[in-house]
Protein backbone atom coordinates (compact mmCIF):
# COMPACT_ATOMS: atom_id res chain seq x y z
CA UNK A 1 0.00 0.00 0.00
CA UNK A 2 2.60 2.38 1.23
CA UNK A 3 6.15 3.06 -0.32
CA UNK A 4 8.89 1.65 2.26
CA UNK A 5 10.07 5.05 4.50
CA UNK A 6 6.64 6.83 4.21
CA UNK A 7 6.22 8.53 7.70
CA UNK A 8 4.66 6.56 10.42
CA UNK A 9 3.78 7.62 13.94
CA UNK A 10 3.34 4.60 15.32
CA UNK A 11 5.86 2.22 13.55
CA UNK A 12 8.66 5.17 14.14
CA UNK A 13 9.98 4.50 10.65
CA UNK A 14 13.47 5.82 10.35
CA UNK A 15 13.71 5.97 6.61
CA UNK A 16 16.19 8.33 4.75
CA UNK A 17 14.87 9.03 1.31
CA UNK A 18 12.09 11.87 1.12
CA UNK A 19 9.35 10.34 3.13
CA UNK A 20 5.91 9.73 0.92
CA UNK A 21 3.58 12.30 1.84
CA UNK A 22 0.45 11.10 3.29
CA UNK A 23 -2.57 11.70 1.06
CA UNK A 24 -1.04 10.07 -1.74
CA UNK A 25 -3.34 7.52 -2.50
CA UNK A 26 -6.50 9.90 -1.74
CA UNK A 27 -4.99 12.31 -4.82
CA UNK A 28 -4.88 9.51 -6.83
CA UNK A 29 -8.09 8.39 -6.62
CA UNK A 30 -9.84 11.88 -5.59
CA UNK A 31 -7.47 13.93 -7.81
CA UNK A 32 -5.60 16.93 -5.39
CA UNK A 33 -8.53 19.18 -5.03
CA UNK A 34 -11.03 16.65 -4.31
CA UNK A 35 -8.00 15.37 -1.45
CA UNK A 36 -7.89 18.89 0.11
CA UNK A 37 -11.48 20.34 -0.30
CA UNK A 38 -12.11 20.72 3.51
CA UNK A 39 -8.28 22.34 3.76
CA UNK A 40 -9.54 24.39 1.31
CA UNK A 41 -12.08 25.48 2.96
CA UNK A 42 -11.16 25.47 5.93
CA UNK A 43 -7.93 28.35 5.04
CA UNK A 44 -10.68 29.73 2.86
CA UNK A 45 -13.28 30.17 5.99
CA UNK A 46 -9.96 31.45 7.71
CA UNK A 47 -8.68 34.02 5.94
CA UNK A 48 -12.09 35.57 5.19
CA UNK A 49 -12.50 36.20 8.66
CA UNK A 50 -9.44 37.91 8.73
CA UNK A 51 -10.46 39.89 5.66
CA UNK A 52 -13.24 40.84 7.44
CA UNK A 53 -11.15 42.05 10.16
CA UNK A 54 -8.82 43.86 7.85
CA UNK A 55 -11.41 45.42 5.73
CA UNK A 56 -11.85 48.64 7.80
CA UNK A 57 -8.33 49.33 8.64
CA UNK A 58 -7.13 48.99 5.66
CA UNK A 59 -10.20 49.98 2.96
CA UNK A 60 -12.07 51.63 5.37
CA UNK A 61 -15.14 48.97 5.17
CA UNK A 62 -16.11 48.77 8.77
CA UNK A 63 -17.60 45.29 8.69
CA UNK A 64 -16.06 44.00 11.83
CA UNK A 65 -14.96 46.14 14.32
CA UNK A 66 -12.01 45.20 17.39
CA UNK A 67 -10.30 41.60 17.30
CA UNK A 68 -10.85 38.11 18.23
CA UNK A 69 -10.91 39.15 21.82
CA UNK A 70 -14.29 41.27 21.80
CA UNK A 71 -15.38 42.08 17.79
CA UNK A 72 -18.91 44.18 16.92
CA UNK A 73 -20.02 43.51 13.33
CA UNK A 74 -22.54 45.30 11.38
CA UNK A 75 -22.51 47.29 14.89
CA UNK A 76 -25.18 44.85 16.60
CA UNK A 77 -23.66 41.41 16.93
CA UNK A 78 -21.40 41.60 19.64
CA UNK A 79 -18.68 38.27 19.91
CA UNK A 80 -16.30 37.49 22.87
CA UNK A 81 -13.93 35.29 23.72
CA UNK A 82 -14.52 32.72 26.36
CA UNK A 83 -11.32 32.11 27.77
CA UNK A 84 -10.38 35.70 27.92
CA UNK A 85 -13.62 36.71 29.63
CA UNK A 86 -12.92 33.84 31.98
CA UNK A 87 -10.04 35.24 33.04
CA UNK A 88 -11.53 38.53 33.49
CA UNK A 89 -14.49 36.99 35.46
CA UNK A 90 -11.66 35.11 37.42
CA UNK A 91 -10.36 38.60 37.67
CA UNK A 92 -13.01 39.40 39.77
CA UNK A 93 -14.10 42.24 36.96
CA UNK A 94 -17.95 41.91 36.01
CA UNK A 95 -18.05 42.44 32.20
CA UNK A 96 -20.58 44.91 30.88
CA UNK A 97 -23.66 43.63 28.96
CA UNK A 98 -21.70 43.56 25.52
CA UNK A 99 -19.23 41.57 26.36
CA UNK A 100 -21.47 38.95 28.17
CA UNK A 101 -24.02 38.64 25.22
CA UNK A 102 -20.98 38.38 23.24
CA UNK A 103 -19.52 35.23 25.00
CA UNK A 104 -23.27 33.71 25.80
CA UNK A 105 -23.21 34.07 21.32
CA UNK A 106 -19.78 32.14 21.00
CA UNK A 107 -20.65 29.58 23.32
CA UNK A 108 -23.73 28.80 21.86
CA UNK A 109 -22.08 28.48 18.34
CA UNK A 110 -19.69 26.28 19.11
CA UNK A 111 -21.41 24.48 21.09
CA UNK A 112 -23.33 23.29 18.67
CA UNK A 113 -20.60 22.84 15.84
CA UNK A 114 -17.85 21.77 17.84
CA UNK A 115 -15.64 23.84 19.97
CA UNK A 116 -12.11 23.61 18.48
CA UNK A 117 -13.95 24.68 15.02
CA UNK A 118 -12.80 27.29 16.36
CA UNK A 119 -9.21 26.16 16.40
CA UNK A 120 -8.98 24.72 12.53
CA UNK A 121 -11.32 27.22 10.91
CA UNK A 122 -10.66 30.66 12.88
CA UNK A 123 -7.51 31.03 14.38
CA UNK A 124 -5.08 32.73 12.81
CA UNK A 125 -2.48 30.51 14.76
CA UNK A 126 -3.64 27.08 13.11
CA UNK A 127 -2.57 28.04 9.93
CA UNK A 128 1.34 28.80 11.30
CA UNK A 129 0.99 25.11 13.43
CA UNK A 130 -0.08 23.42 10.27
CA UNK A 131 2.63 24.81 8.56
CA UNK A 132 5.15 23.85 11.05
CA UNK A 133 3.40 20.47 11.13
CA UNK A 134 3.67 19.91 7.39
CA UNK A 135 7.28 21.19 7.25
CA UNK A 136 8.51 19.31 9.97
CA UNK A 137 6.89 16.09 8.40
CA UNK A 138 8.20 17.26 4.58
CA UNK A 139 11.97 17.59 6.44
CA UNK A 140 11.73 14.72 8.43
CA UNK A 141 12.50 16.40 11.69
CA UNK A 142 12.11 13.97 14.55
CA UNK A 143 13.92 16.03 17.46
CA UNK A 144 11.95 17.05 20.64
CA UNK A 145 10.17 16.20 22.96
CA UNK A 146 6.34 16.36 23.22
CA UNK A 147 5.12 17.45 26.48
CA UNK A 148 1.92 15.49 27.97
CA UNK A 149 -1.72 16.80 26.16
CA UNK A 150 -3.36 16.88 29.39
CA UNK A 151 -0.82 20.45 29.79
CA UNK A 152 -3.46 22.64 28.27
CA UNK A 153 -5.69 22.01 30.86
CA UNK A 154 -3.84 22.20 33.45
CA UNK A 155 -2.77 25.38 32.34
CA UNK A 156 -5.94 26.66 31.72
CA UNK A 157 -6.68 25.92 35.48
CA UNK A 158 -3.32 27.36 36.30
CA UNK A 159 -4.09 30.58 34.26
CA UNK A 160 -7.36 31.07 35.91
CA UNK A 161 -5.70 30.54 39.23
CA UNK A 162 -3.01 33.16 38.47
CA UNK A 163 -5.99 35.49 37.20
CA UNK A 164 -7.25 35.19 40.44
CA UNK A 165 -3.92 35.86 42.60
CA UNK A 166 -2.84 39.11 40.47
CA UNK A 167 -6.42 40.44 39.05
CA UNK A 168 -5.16 40.37 35.39
CA UNK A 169 -5.79 38.62 32.36
CA UNK A 170 -2.17 37.20 33.03
CA UNK A 171 -2.75 35.14 29.59
CA UNK A 172 -3.02 37.86 27.44
CA UNK A 173 0.50 39.09 28.36
CA UNK A 174 1.86 36.30 26.75
CA UNK A 175 -1.11 34.70 24.61
CA UNK A 176 -0.09 33.85 21.21
CA UNK A 177 -3.44 34.45 19.39
CA UNK A 178 -4.70 37.60 20.81
CA UNK A 179 -1.06 38.78 19.89
CA UNK A 180 -0.61 37.61 16.19
CA UNK A 181 -4.63 38.32 15.69
CA UNK A 182 -3.93 42.23 17.30
CA UNK A 183 -0.59 42.27 15.13
CA UNK A 184 -2.45 41.89 11.92
CA UNK A 185 -5.49 44.06 12.48
CA UNK A 186 -3.88 46.79 14.51
CA UNK A 187 -0.07 46.45 13.27
CA UNK A 188 2.83 46.10 15.74
CA UNK A 189 5.99 44.12 15.26
CA UNK A 190 7.26 42.54 18.40
CA UNK A 191 4.04 40.10 18.35
CA UNK A 192 5.39 38.35 15.66
CA UNK A 193 8.49 36.71 17.99
CA UNK A 194 6.03 34.97 19.78
CA UNK A 195 4.22 33.68 16.48
CA UNK A 196 8.13 32.65 15.42
CA UNK A 197 8.42 30.91 18.79
CA UNK A 198 5.43 29.00 18.42
CA UNK A 199 6.27 28.08 14.71
CA UNK A 200 9.84 27.08 15.88
CA UNK A 201 8.50 24.79 18.97
CA UNK A 202 6.34 23.06 16.23
CA UNK A 203 9.27 22.24 14.19
CA UNK A 204 11.69 21.44 16.23
CA UNK A 205 10.72 20.75 19.72
CA UNK A 206 7.24 19.19 19.62
CA UNK A 207 5.06 17.94 16.81
CA UNK A 208 1.43 19.43 17.19
CA UNK A 209 3.23 20.78 20.44
CA UNK A 210 1.34 23.99 20.38
CA UNK A 211 -2.28 23.43 19.50
CA UNK A 212 -2.19 19.77 20.74
CA UNK A 213 -0.74 20.11 24.32
CA UNK A 214 -0.08 23.31 25.61
CA UNK A 215 -2.61 25.98 24.26
CA UNK A 216 -5.14 26.94 26.92
CA UNK A 217 -7.54 28.67 24.77
CA UNK A 218 -7.80 25.40 22.35
CA UNK A 219 -8.70 23.62 25.77
CA UNK A 220 -11.77 25.98 26.72
CA UNK A 221 -12.55 25.52 23.10
CA UNK A 222 -12.92 21.95 23.80
CA UNK A 223 -14.54 22.67 26.82
CA UNK A 224 -17.25 24.14 25.22
CA UNK A 225 -17.48 21.63 22.03
CA UNK A 226 -17.75 18.39 24.82
CA UNK A 227 -21.44 17.53 23.78
CA UNK A 228 -21.13 19.34 20.45
CA UNK A 229 -23.71 18.39 17.49
CA UNK A 230 -21.56 18.20 14.26
CA UNK A 231 -18.64 15.53 14.79
CA UNK A 232 -16.99 13.74 12.03
CA UNK A 233 -17.80 9.92 11.99
CA UNK A 234 -15.53 6.74 10.47
CA UNK A 235 -19.06 5.84 8.52
CA UNK A 236 -17.62 3.81 6.58
CA UNK A 237 -14.71 2.27 8.67
CA UNK A 238 -15.09 -1.35 7.31
CA UNK A 239 -13.24 0.09 4.42
CA UNK A 240 -9.97 1.44 6.12
CA UNK A 241 -7.40 -0.28 4.71
CA UNK A 242 -5.07 0.95 7.66
CA UNK A 243 -2.74 2.83 5.38
CA UNK A 244 -2.84 5.18 8.63
CA UNK A 245 -2.80 8.33 6.57
CA UNK A 246 -5.46 9.75 8.94
CA UNK A 247 -3.50 9.75 12.09
CA UNK A 248 -0.51 11.33 10.23
CA UNK A 249 -2.35 14.68 8.97
CA UNK A 250 -4.71 14.63 11.91
CA UNK A 251 -3.55 17.16 14.65
CA UNK A 252 -5.02 15.03 17.30
CA UNK A 253 -4.18 11.45 16.14
CA UNK A 254 -5.21 9.80 19.60
CA UNK A 255 -8.92 10.82 18.97
CA UNK A 256 -9.77 8.41 15.98
CA UNK A 257 -8.71 5.08 16.73
CA UNK A 258 -11.71 4.46 19.04
CA UNK A 259 -13.77 4.75 16.16
CA UNK A 260 -12.36 3.94 13.40
CA UNK A 261 -11.35 0.52 15.36
CA UNK A 262 -14.90 0.43 17.02
CA UNK A 263 -12.31 -0.20 20.40
CA UNK A 264 -14.56 -1.28 23.46
CA UNK A 265 -17.91 -1.53 20.86
CA UNK A 266 -17.21 2.40 20.18
CA UNK A 267 -19.84 3.95 17.46
CA UNK A 268 -18.33 5.72 14.41
CA UNK A 269 -18.72 9.30 16.08
CA UNK A 270 -15.42 10.51 16.91
CA UNK A 271 -16.43 11.60 20.00
CA UNK A 272 -12.91 13.34 21.93
CA UNK A 273 -13.76 16.85 22.40
CA UNK A 274 -9.79 17.73 21.26
CA UNK A 275 -11.20 16.78 17.54
CA UNK A 276 -10.86 20.14 15.82
CA UNK A 277 -13.34 19.34 13.09
CA UNK A 278 -11.25 19.96 10.43
CA UNK A 279 -11.93 17.18 8.00
CA UNK A 280 -8.51 16.78 7.05
CA UNK A 281 -9.27 12.55 7.94
CA UNK A 282 -12.29 13.52 5.57
CA UNK A 283 -9.96 15.15 2.73
CA UNK A 284 -6.71 12.14 3.26
CA UNK A 285 -8.28 8.72 3.44
CA UNK A 286 -8.57 7.22 -0.36
CA UNK A 287 -11.02 5.05 0.90
CA UNK A 288 -13.69 7.94 1.95
CA UNK A 289 -13.99 6.38 5.58
CA UNK A 290 -14.72 9.52 7.10
CA UNK A 291 -17.69 12.16 6.54
CA UNK A 292 -19.17 14.99 8.61
CA UNK A 293 -21.88 13.89 10.95
CA UNK A 294 -24.46 14.76 13.88
CA UNK A 295 -23.12 13.27 17.41
CA UNK A 296 -26.23 10.64 17.37
CA UNK A 297 -25.55 9.40 13.74
CA UNK A 298 -24.64 6.26 14.75
CA UNK A 299 -24.80 4.41 11.28
CA UNK A 300 -21.57 3.00 10.07
CA UNK A 301 -20.89 0.59 7.33
CA UNK B 1 2.25 11.41 20.35
CA UNK B 2 4.51 10.13 23.14
CA UNK B 3 1.84 8.07 24.50
CA UNK B 4 0.30 4.64 22.67
CA UNK B 5 -3.00 5.63 21.57
CA UNK B 6 -4.80 2.24 22.48
CA UNK B 7 -4.40 3.14 26.04
CA UNK B 8 -7.75 4.25 27.87
CA UNK B 9 -7.84 7.81 27.86
CA UNK B 10 -8.48 7.98 31.69
CA UNK B 11 -5.27 6.20 32.57
CA UNK B 12 -3.34 8.07 29.87
CA UNK B 13 -4.69 11.13 31.60
CA UNK B 14 -3.55 10.36 34.93
CA UNK B 15 0.20 8.79 33.76
CA UNK B 16 0.97 12.35 31.81
CA UNK B 17 -1.08 14.45 34.70
CA UNK B 18 1.68 14.64 37.35
CA UNK B 19 4.13 15.92 34.65
CA UNK B 20 1.66 17.91 33.14
CA UNK B 21 0.04 18.84 36.25
CA UNK B 22 3.57 20.41 37.46
CA UNK B 23 4.84 21.76 34.04
CA UNK B 24 1.73 24.10 33.41
CA UNK B 25 1.22 25.15 36.99
CA UNK B 26 4.87 26.41 36.84
CA UNK B 27 4.40 27.98 33.45
CA UNK B 28 0.97 29.88 34.78
CA UNK B 29 3.51 31.06 38.35
CA UNK B 30 5.57 32.63 35.42
CA UNK B 31 3.06 34.01 33.28
CA UNK B 32 1.71 35.50 36.55
CA UNK B 33 5.01 36.99 37.43
CA UNK B 34 5.65 38.20 34.02
CA UNK B 35 1.96 39.51 33.99
CA UNK B 36 3.03 41.39 37.27
CA UNK B 37 6.33 43.07 35.80
CA UNK B 38 4.90 43.91 32.43
CA UNK B 39 2.13 45.81 34.13
CA UNK B 40 3.56 48.89 35.12
CA UNK B 41 2.84 51.97 33.60
CA UNK B 42 5.12 54.83 32.26
CA UNK B 43 4.42 58.02 33.21
CA UNK B 44 4.16 59.32 29.84
CA UNK B 45 1.02 56.53 28.95
CA UNK B 46 -2.68 58.09 29.79
CA UNK B 47 -5.08 55.36 29.73
CA UNK B 48 -8.86 56.41 27.74
CA UNK B 49 -11.67 58.28 29.62
CA UNK B 50 -13.17 56.68 32.34
CA UNK B 51 -9.91 53.49 32.34
CA UNK B 52 -10.91 52.11 35.79
CA UNK B 53 -7.92 52.21 38.34
CA UNK B 54 -5.12 50.31 37.07
CA UNK B 55 -5.12 47.57 38.67
CA UNK B 56 -9.01 47.07 37.81
CA UNK B 57 -8.00 48.08 34.05
CA UNK B 58 -5.48 45.50 33.79
CA UNK B 59 -8.50 42.60 35.11
CA UNK B 60 -11.02 44.26 33.20
CA UNK B 61 -9.88 45.26 29.98
CA UNK B 62 -9.79 42.33 27.42
CA UNK B 63 -7.55 44.15 24.67
CA UNK B 64 -9.85 44.48 21.91
CA UNK B 65 -9.39 47.78 20.68
CA UNK B 66 -12.76 48.73 20.05
CA UNK B 67 -12.30 51.55 21.79
CA UNK B 68 -9.75 52.66 19.69
CA UNK B 69 -11.82 51.68 16.47
CA UNK B 70 -14.20 54.52 17.37
CA UNK B 71 -11.81 57.27 18.66
CA UNK B 72 -12.39 59.86 15.76
CA UNK B 73 -8.93 61.75 16.70
CA UNK B 74 -6.90 58.49 16.29
CA UNK B 75 -5.78 59.29 19.54
CA UNK B 76 -5.66 55.86 21.39
CA UNK B 77 -3.50 52.64 20.60
CA UNK B 78 -3.08 49.39 21.66
CA UNK B 79 0.31 48.96 23.02
CA UNK B 80 2.48 46.66 20.84
CA UNK B 81 4.32 44.07 23.01
CA UNK B 82 7.59 46.15 22.43
CA UNK B 83 6.23 49.43 24.27
CA UNK B 84 6.36 49.69 27.94
CA UNK B 85 2.51 49.82 28.40
CA UNK B 86 1.41 46.40 29.08
CA UNK B 87 0.70 44.52 25.42
CA UNK B 88 -2.45 45.15 23.71
CA UNK B 89 -3.66 47.69 26.21
CA UNK B 90 -5.30 51.14 25.06
CA UNK B 91 -3.77 54.28 25.74
CA UNK B 92 -2.38 57.69 24.13
CA UNK B 93 0.70 59.77 24.87
CA UNK B 94 -0.57 63.27 25.28
CA UNK B 95 2.66 64.88 23.61
CA UNK B 96 1.92 63.27 20.33
CA UNK B 97 -1.87 62.91 20.16
CA UNK B 98 -4.25 64.31 22.91
CA UNK B 99 -7.98 63.35 23.75
CA UNK B 100 -10.23 66.25 22.13
CA UNK B 101 -12.80 65.37 24.68
CA UNK B 102 -15.90 63.98 22.50
CA UNK B 103 -18.72 65.27 24.10
CA UNK B 104 -20.67 61.99 23.16
CA UNK B 105 -17.42 59.79 24.57
CA UNK B 106 -17.58 57.20 21.88
CA UNK B 107 -14.53 55.46 22.98
CA UNK B 108 -16.51 54.66 26.69
CA UNK B 109 -19.86 53.72 24.84
CA UNK B 110 -17.80 51.11 22.43
CA UNK B 111 -16.00 49.81 25.49
CA UNK B 112 -17.59 45.90 25.61
CA UNK B 113 -16.16 45.07 29.19
CA UNK B 114 -16.75 48.39 31.06
CA UNK B 115 -12.76 48.67 31.59
CA UNK B 116 -13.94 52.17 30.52
CA UNK B 117 -16.05 52.73 33.48
CA UNK B 118 -20.16 53.49 31.06
CA UNK B 119 -21.00 55.15 34.53
CA UNK B 120 -19.02 58.22 33.24
CA UNK B 121 -21.23 60.23 30.65
CA UNK B 122 -19.76 63.65 31.31
CA UNK B 123 -16.76 63.95 29.59
CA UNK B 124 -15.44 67.05 31.78
CA UNK B 125 -15.98 64.16 34.76
CA UNK B 126 -12.93 62.28 33.10
CA UNK B 127 -9.56 61.93 35.31
CA UNK B 128 -7.31 60.17 32.30
CA UNK B 129 -3.98 61.81 34.18
CA UNK B 130 -3.63 65.75 35.91
CA UNK B 131 -1.32 67.71 33.83
CA UNK B 132 1.33 69.45 36.23
CA UNK B 133 4.17 72.22 35.64
CA UNK B 134 7.17 70.10 35.82
CA UNK B 135 9.51 72.88 35.01
CA UNK B 136 9.82 76.06 36.21
CA UNK B 137 13.28 76.60 34.92
CA UNK B 138 11.91 76.63 31.11
CA UNK B 139 8.67 77.37 31.22
CA UNK B 140 8.71 80.75 29.47
CA UNK B 141 5.47 82.16 32.00
CA UNK B 142 8.14 81.37 34.85
CA UNK B 143 10.84 83.17 33.09
CA UNK B 144 8.52 86.41 33.04
CA UNK B 145 7.76 85.82 29.10
CA UNK B 146 3.87 86.05 28.63
CA UNK B 147 3.31 82.14 26.80
CA UNK B 148 0.37 81.37 27.76
CA UNK B 149 -0.38 78.54 25.27
CA UNK B 150 -0.73 76.16 27.44
CA UNK B 151 -3.57 77.58 29.41
CA UNK B 152 -5.22 79.12 25.92
CA UNK B 153 -5.70 75.47 24.66
CA UNK B 154 -6.62 73.99 27.93
CA UNK B 155 -10.82 72.88 27.11
CA UNK B 156 -11.51 73.93 30.86
CA UNK B 157 -9.71 77.25 30.65
CA UNK B 158 -9.93 78.87 34.12
CA UNK B 159 -10.74 76.02 36.11
CA UNK B 160 -8.37 73.35 35.39
CA UNK B 161 -5.67 75.89 34.40
CA UNK B 162 -5.32 79.28 35.86
CA UNK B 163 -2.86 81.90 35.63
CA UNK B 164 -1.63 83.28 39.02
CA UNK B 165 -0.13 86.72 39.46
CA UNK B 166 3.29 86.34 41.09
CA UNK B 167 5.67 89.12 41.53
CA UNK B 168 8.81 88.93 39.16
CA UNK B 169 11.82 89.14 41.44
CA UNK B 170 14.71 89.22 38.70
CA UNK B 171 13.12 92.84 36.83
CA UNK B 172 11.39 93.53 40.59
CA UNK B 173 9.27 95.22 38.38
CA UNK B 174 6.84 93.22 35.92
CA UNK B 175 4.65 90.62 36.75
CA UNK B 176 4.48 86.56 36.16
CA UNK B 177 1.33 85.16 35.25
CA UNK B 178 2.31 80.99 36.39
CA UNK B 179 0.21 78.50 34.98
CA UNK B 180 -1.64 76.44 37.35
CA UNK B 181 -3.24 73.54 37.67
CA UNK B 182 -6.32 72.32 39.55
CA UNK B 183 -6.96 68.87 40.21
CA UNK B 184 -10.71 69.41 40.98
CA UNK B 185 -11.27 70.41 36.91
CA UNK B 186 -8.05 68.87 34.85
CA UNK B 187 -9.54 65.67 32.67
CA UNK B 188 -5.93 64.75 31.66
CA UNK B 189 -6.43 65.44 28.25
CA UNK B 190 -2.96 66.40 27.45
CA UNK B 191 -3.95 69.34 25.16
CA UNK B 192 -1.71 71.52 27.40
CA UNK B 193 1.62 69.17 27.20
CA UNK B 194 0.67 68.48 23.51
CA UNK B 195 0.75 72.04 23.12
CA UNK B 196 3.57 73.76 25.23
CA UNK B 197 5.96 75.18 22.54
CA UNK B 198 9.86 74.35 24.37
CA UNK B 199 11.37 71.81 22.50
CA UNK B 200 10.64 69.40 25.66
CA UNK B 201 7.21 70.39 27.48
CA UNK B 202 7.87 72.14 30.64
CA UNK B 203 3.96 71.18 31.32
CA UNK B 204 3.37 67.49 31.65
CA UNK B 205 0.46 65.05 32.29
CA UNK B 206 1.17 61.91 34.31
CA UNK B 207 -1.36 59.06 35.26
CA UNK B 208 -2.88 60.20 39.12
CA UNK B 209 -1.37 58.42 41.20
CA UNK B 210 2.10 59.73 39.96
CA UNK B 211 0.70 63.37 39.84
CA UNK B 212 -0.98 63.96 43.19
CA UNK B 213 0.11 63.75 46.85
CA UNK B 214 -1.59 62.75 49.61
CA UNK B 215 -1.71 64.71 53.09
CA UNK B 216 -1.62 62.65 55.88
CA UNK B 217 -5.09 61.14 56.39
CA UNK B 218 -5.19 62.68 60.36
CA UNK B 219 -4.87 66.25 58.38
CA UNK B 220 -6.90 69.16 58.98
CA UNK B 221 -7.17 72.35 57.45
CA UNK B 222 -7.31 75.34 60.05
CA UNK B 223 -8.50 77.95 58.46
CA UNK B 224 -11.45 75.75 56.67
CA UNK B 225 -11.77 74.30 59.92
CA UNK B 226 -12.28 77.44 61.28
CA UNK B 227 -14.68 78.55 58.38
CA UNK B 228 -16.21 75.18 58.92
CA UNK B 229 -16.94 75.79 62.64
CA UNK B 230 -18.31 79.45 62.30
CA UNK B 231 -14.97 80.59 64.11
CA UNK B 232 -12.04 79.70 65.83
CA UNK B 233 -12.44 75.99 67.24
CA UNK B 234 -9.41 77.12 69.85
CA UNK B 235 -10.95 80.40 71.17
CA UNK B 236 -9.54 83.98 70.47
CA UNK B 237 -5.88 83.82 70.55
CA UNK B 238 -3.58 86.93 72.15
CA UNK B 239 -2.34 89.26 70.12
CA UNK B 240 0.95 89.76 70.36
CA UNK B 241 3.24 93.20 68.83
CA UNK B 242 5.04 91.99 65.92
CA UNK B 243 8.65 92.66 66.02
CA UNK B 244 10.02 94.17 63.24
CA UNK B 245 13.95 95.44 62.68
CA UNK B 246 14.34 98.86 62.77
CA UNK B 247 14.24 99.60 59.68
CA UNK B 248 11.48 98.16 58.60
CA UNK B 249 9.19 100.38 56.31
CA UNK B 250 5.86 98.67 57.29
CA UNK B 251 4.42 99.92 60.44
CA UNK B 252 4.85 99.01 63.91
CA UNK B 253 2.08 97.81 66.16
CA UNK B 254 -0.59 94.68 66.56
CA UNK B 255 -0.31 92.20 63.83
CA UNK B 256 -3.61 90.54 62.33
S1 LIG C 1 -5.12 25.29 20.00
FE1 LIG C 1 -4.90 27.48 20.44
S2 LIG C 1 -3.45 28.25 18.95
FE2 LIG C 1 -4.11 26.22 18.25
S3 LIG C 1 -5.75 26.64 16.82
FE3 LIG C 1 -6.71 26.31 18.84
S4 LIG C 1 -6.86 28.34 19.82
FE4 LIG C 1 -5.47 28.50 18.06
S1 LIG D 1 -10.22 13.44 13.66
FE1 LIG D 1 -10.32 14.35 11.63
S2 LIG D 1 -11.55 16.20 11.91
FE2 LIG D 1 -10.88 15.54 13.94
S3 LIG D 1 -9.03 16.69 14.28
FE3 LIG D 1 -8.42 14.71 13.42
S4 LIG D 1 -8.27 15.10 11.23
FE4 LIG D 1 -9.40 16.79 12.11
S1 LIG E 1 -12.90 61.32 24.33
FE1 LIG E 1 -12.80 61.33 22.09
S2 LIG E 1 -10.71 61.96 21.57
FE2 LIG E 1 -10.71 61.39 23.73
S3 LIG E 1 -10.07 59.24 23.67
FE3 LIG E 1 -12.30 59.24 23.71
S4 LIG E 1 -12.91 59.15 21.57
FE4 LIG E 1 -10.73 59.73 21.61
S1 LIG F 1 -12.77 48.77 24.37
FE1 LIG F 1 -12.55 48.35 26.56
S2 LIG F 1 -11.92 46.19 26.65
FE2 LIG F 1 -11.58 46.88 24.55
S3 LIG F 1 -9.46 47.58 24.49
FE3 LIG F 1 -10.71 49.39 24.95
S4 LIG F 1 -10.73 49.49 27.18
FE4 LIG F 1 -10.05 47.44 26.64
S1 LIG G 1 -4.63 68.24 30.79
FE1 LIG G 1 -4.05 70.38 30.48
S2 LIG G 1 -5.37 71.04 28.81
FE2 LIG G 1 -6.28 69.15 29.61
S3 LIG G 1 -7.75 69.77 31.17
FE3 LIG G 1 -5.82 69.46 32.23
S4 LIG G 1 -4.84 71.46 32.27
FE4 LIG G 1 -6.43 71.54 30.72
Amino acid sequence: MNAPGAVRPASGATGKSMPLQPGHEAIASKGWLGAHKWLIARRLVQFTVLGLFLAGPWAGIWIVKGNLSSSLTLGVLPLTDPFVLLQSLAARHWPAAAALTGVVIVMLFYALVGGRAYCSWVCPVNVVTDSAAWLRRRLGIKTGKVPSSATRWWLLGGLLLASAATGMTVWEFVNPVSMAHRAIIFGGSAAWLVVIAVFGYDLLVANRGWCGHVCPMGACYATLGRASLLRVSAASRSACNDCMDCFVVCPEPQVIRPALKALNGAGPIIQFPECTNCGRCIDVCSKNVFRYAHRFDQRSA
Amino acid sequence: MSSAPSQPGRRRFLNGAAGAAGGALLLSLGVGFTARQAAALPANALRPPGALAENDFLGACIRCGLCVRDCPYDTLKLADPADQVAAGTPYFEARKVACEMCDNLPCVKACPTGALDHKLTDISKARMGLAVLVDQETCLNFLGLRCDVCYRVCPVIDRAITLQRRHNERSDRHAMLIPTVHSDACTGCGKCEKSCVLEEAAIKVFPIALAKGMLGRHYRKGWEEEEKAGGSLIGDQTQLPARRPEDSPLPRGVLK
